[in-house]
């Protein structure tokens, strides 16, 4: 019997048009500030924090299988550790953005070993139970502004245009960096595991993945992420409270964009968030129609439509911009 | 208020929360479905409370009667039309699917009554108090409710216990695939169950809506303080929840009494202490294994 | 006049194919048993006529009516009842409260817990306690004492010997002679060959999810259904 040698491809067309795209989109994003559009540029900043909030929800729920209704805990707490690492510690604010990720991610490990011991249903309501202890324990306490919250004073020595740039251009360099890094972690070994887990823990625990290991990793990872992520979003308003920085909207509109883009694939949370603002402009005036209707659309998605808007792209035209599986070619 | 008053306010408060929990625990226990929307609902029933109050002009425990059937049937009606499609599907969608109901209810109540706090007014009965010797006094009221919440309790566990329905509840709670070949129609049942649960809810919504304010976004706390309450007293018991929502009710009153703001943070790290110490709950009586 | 008649049958279980075109037919008041090894699709069988898994394709005829793809209730109301492979007792509920489940679609019928209790003393005696609690061969008594109590027309067992000594199994198939011979139907999964002949009126023999033999067991022999067993 004759051996041909066969390939493994792990790229695909569609990721090679998406690759120059994304250059160009990104070159054009680059760009953007010699227009002078400050409010162009919160804009996108705005959506770059949504982006990433969608993207580390995603990794969560779509790919490790834990449903956390609390990872808003994780944005609260990035803020106020940039307030702090800032204003009371001296660390140069934009600095202190990475720094606040890896506080989220020392809070992470204390919630793991509470609401790890939760699965399904229980495990959401309990990660939303911590984040609203979070939320208490930061109101309640008079170094953090207590309910009425503090605002950064660390860069008001700045000029507001080179403060806006400096915060833009975090922003761009955040949202490639999770991007990136959340890409190269599912086409990684420990991101096969983690699709392994996903798909049936009981064969992957045969295969020797350990599976609390995996979970917690990836819970670490996207509480990093959020964290930063949140700092990012209170160096760009300022002002935090704790109202604000632990409501459970963040969580709302993270989850809404990723079910409607399409739960479970990279490019459904980009797909989810153009859609997220293009709803918010559309009805603006609407007040709370809005939230009603993005509620229903999520509901209406789930049931008939579970891959998403990009889910239902990618199975019509076998389509994958971020291929994270391997194909093998005969 | 002195101390002993605030562990007794606790204890009455505690009563309440052990309906909420009941709700939650029972459809949890039948189909493993964790309704995120559990305290919405609640809220929801208050507020139709509240428009059958203004529009009938009807004392607030008479609208309970008119409320509370209608939100038996929104259970069913949601359960059957939509929760049950998601079935076998796994948590996910189900999270999501109630979340969504969540964000829907809480929003489409804010658009329809603003932000406005809301109270129901039962004229009279609830600022009376009986004398209870040393210097203690409690309203009628929180002792009406407390009563309420037992003969509910008691209600639930015969049912539970006793009659056929209960028993397919208990069954399918063990071995849904097994109940269904003794001929449950399990699709009805989970129907009812939610029926059930919402009416549970909706009661103790109201109630709590008498005592004290309420507003749009008063719905997850209840939800957190059912979840809270259930995991308190532990998997399997009724009674070992009506300790559970003491328990939780008291931590809140005398956390509130140390310092206003530490109320319901007080409840939370006594049931986050409880999780750490205990996590199968103070009274499981659960043979299964979750 | 035939009650059950099943023609051409496939089922799956999960994505695994465990039924090919299998043909079986029991006439009212016969006794069929289905024998074959581990995994020849036994189990699938009597689960796809009680309704707990899906007709993938093949028509299953009940009293005349197909039924095939019906759930698992309405079959019941029709009068088939299965006794579950492992008994699958009810641990939340007592002895007692695990045979009135039994009853739960209210089938007309002789059948009830006064007569339950005769047929099976021990369950009479320990009606109060968990119906966990049982021994096993007490729980496997427990399990055909609840399908009983559906009334049932056709009556599925499933491998009710596994794990049992061989004097409780004797009883329990001289609890089985003794519904038979009240005209119930029976259709008994079973590896223990030998138990199985002696109330059966007619044998299927089951290998790799088709019929590798049926008939009379007074017509075959030994080496015959030893073959259609194992696989010549």
């Amino acid at each position: 019997m004759a051996t041909r040698r066969s390939t493994v491809e792990r790229t695909t067309r569609a990721s090679r048009v998406g690759a120059v795209l994304g250059a160009l989109l990104l070159a054009g994003l680059i760009a953007l500030p010699l227009t002078g559009e400050a409010g162009l540029m919160r804009m996108v900043v705005e959506l770059i924090a949504l982006l990433v909030l969608a993207q580390m929800w995603n990794l969560l729920a779509g790919y490790a299988g834990l449903v956390s209704i609390g990872q808003q805990a994780y944005l609260g707490l990035g803020g106020y550790a940039l307030i702090v690492l800032a204003d009371d510690l001296g660390v140069n604010p934009f600095l202190a953005v990475p720094l606040a990720g890896v506080a989220a991610a020392v809070f992470a490990i204390l919630t793991a070993s509470i609401v790890f011991q939760f699965r399904g249903g229980y495990f959401a309501v309990g990660t939303w139970a911590v984040a609203e202890v979070y939320r208490l324990l930061v109101a309640n306490t008079p170094a953090l502004g207590r309910g009425t919250g503090r605002t950064l004073k660390a860069v008001f020595p700045l000029a507001r245009e080179t403060r806006e740039l400096v915060t833009y251009a975090l922003a761009l360099a955040v949202g490639v960096a999770a991007m990136a890094a959340v890409y190269v972690y599912l086409r990684s070994r420990q991101g096969v595991g983690l699709m392994a887990v996903r798909d049936s823990e009981p064969a992957s625990e045969s295969l020797g993945v350990d599976i609390y290991l995996t979970k917690l990793q990836v819970y670490l990872i996207s509480a990093f992420g959020t964290g930063i992520t949140g700092a990012l979003i209170y160096l760009n308003l300022l002002r935090i409270s704790p109202d604000a920085a632990f409501s459970i909207n963040w969580t709302a509109y993270t989850i809404f964009i990723v079910v409607i883009g399409g739960l479970g694939t990279l490019e459904g949370p980009i797909v989810g968030t153009l859609v997220f603002f293009l709803l918010r402009e559309l009805l603006a005036d609407y007040g709370a129609w809005y939230m009603i209707l993005l509620g229903a659309l999520a509901v209406v998605t789930m049931m008939r439509y579970p891959q998403g808007v990009w889910g239902l792209i990618a199975e019509r035209w076998e389509i994958h911009v971020f291929p994270v599986r391997r194909r093998v070619r005969l | 208020m002195g101390w002993l008053d605030a562990v007794v306010q606790g204890i009455l408060l505690g009563g309440l929360y052990a309906l909420f929990a009941t709700g939650l625990s029972l459809i949890f226990g039948v189909m493993r479905l964790v309704n995120l929307a559990h305290g919405d609902f609640s809220i929801l029933a208050a507020f139709l409370a509240v428009v059958a109050v203004r529009a009938l002009d009807l004392n607030p425990l008479l609208a309970l009667l008119l409320v509370v059937p209608v939100m038996a049937a929104v259970g069913y009606g949601l359960q059957r039309l939509v929760l049950n499609r998601l079935l076998g599907r796994g948590i996910l969608p189900a999270v999501l699917v109630t979340f969504g109901f969540s964000v829907i209810i809480q929003n489409g109540l804010l658009q329809t009554f603003s932000a406005d706090s809301q109270r129901l007014n039962p004229g009279g009965i609830e600022t009376a108090s009986l004398a209870l010797g040393g210097g203690l006094a409690v309203g009628w009221f929180s002792l009406l409710t407390f009563a309420l919440a037992v003969v509910l309790l008691v209600a639930l566990q015969l049912l539970i216990g006793r009659t056929a329905i209960g028993r397919a509840f208990r069954a399918t709670s063990d071995d849904g695939e097994t109940a269904e070949l003794m001929g449950i129609d399990n699709r009805r049942l989970y129907g009812l169950a939610m029926g059930l649960s919402l009416a549970v809810v909706a009661i103790a919504g109201i109630v709590l809506g008498i005592r004290t304010t309420f507003t749009f976004a008063s719905g997850p706390d209840r939800l957190l303080f059912a979840f809270e309450a259930v995991i308190i007293g532990g998997l399997g018991s009724l009674w070992g929840t009506l300790v559970g929502g003491v328990i939780l009710g008291v931590a809140q009153t005398v956390g509130a009494k140390l310092s206003p703001g530490w109320g319901v943070l007080t409840g939370h790290l006594v049931f986050l202490t409880v999780l750490l110490l205990r996590p199968s709950g103070l009274f499981t009586t659960s043979r299964r294994v979750d | 006049m035939s009650l059950l008649a099943v023609r051409d049958l496939s089922a799956f279980y999960g994505d695994f194919q465990a039924l090919f075109g299998v043909s079986l037919e029991a006439t009212e008041g016969e006794t069929v048993a289905v024998i074959g090894a581990n995994g020849a699709g036994k189990t699938t069988f009597l689960r796809t006529v009680a309704g707990a898994q899906p007709v993938a394709r093949g028509a299953v005829r009940f009293g005349g009516e197909s039924v095939g793809g019906r759930p698992p209730h309405a079959l019941v109301d029709l009068g088939i009842v299965l006794v579950p492979e492992g008994r699958k007792i009810f641990p939340s509920l007592s002895v007692r409260e695990n045979l009135q489940i039994g009853a739960f679609r209210r089938r007309a019928g002789p059948w009830t817990l006064e007569r339950v209790y005769r047929l099976f003393p021990i369950l009479g005696e320990r009606r109060d306690q968990p119906g966990t609690n049982l021994s096993g061969g007490e729980q496997q008594m427990l399990a055909i004492g609840r399908g009983l109590m559906a009334n049932p027309r056709l009556l599925l067992v499933d491998e009710i010997s596994l794990g049992l000594a061989p004097v409780i199994v004797k009883q329990l198939y001289e609890v089985l002679a003794g519904i038979r011979r009240e005209g119930t139907t029976l259709l008994v999964v079973e590896q223990d060959v030998s138990q199985v002949l002696t109330v059966a009126d007619h044998v299927y023999c089951f290998r790799k999810g088709t019929v590798s033999l049926a008939g009379a067991p007074s017509r075959l022999s030994r080496a015959e259904i030893s073959a259609a067993y194992f696989g010549a």
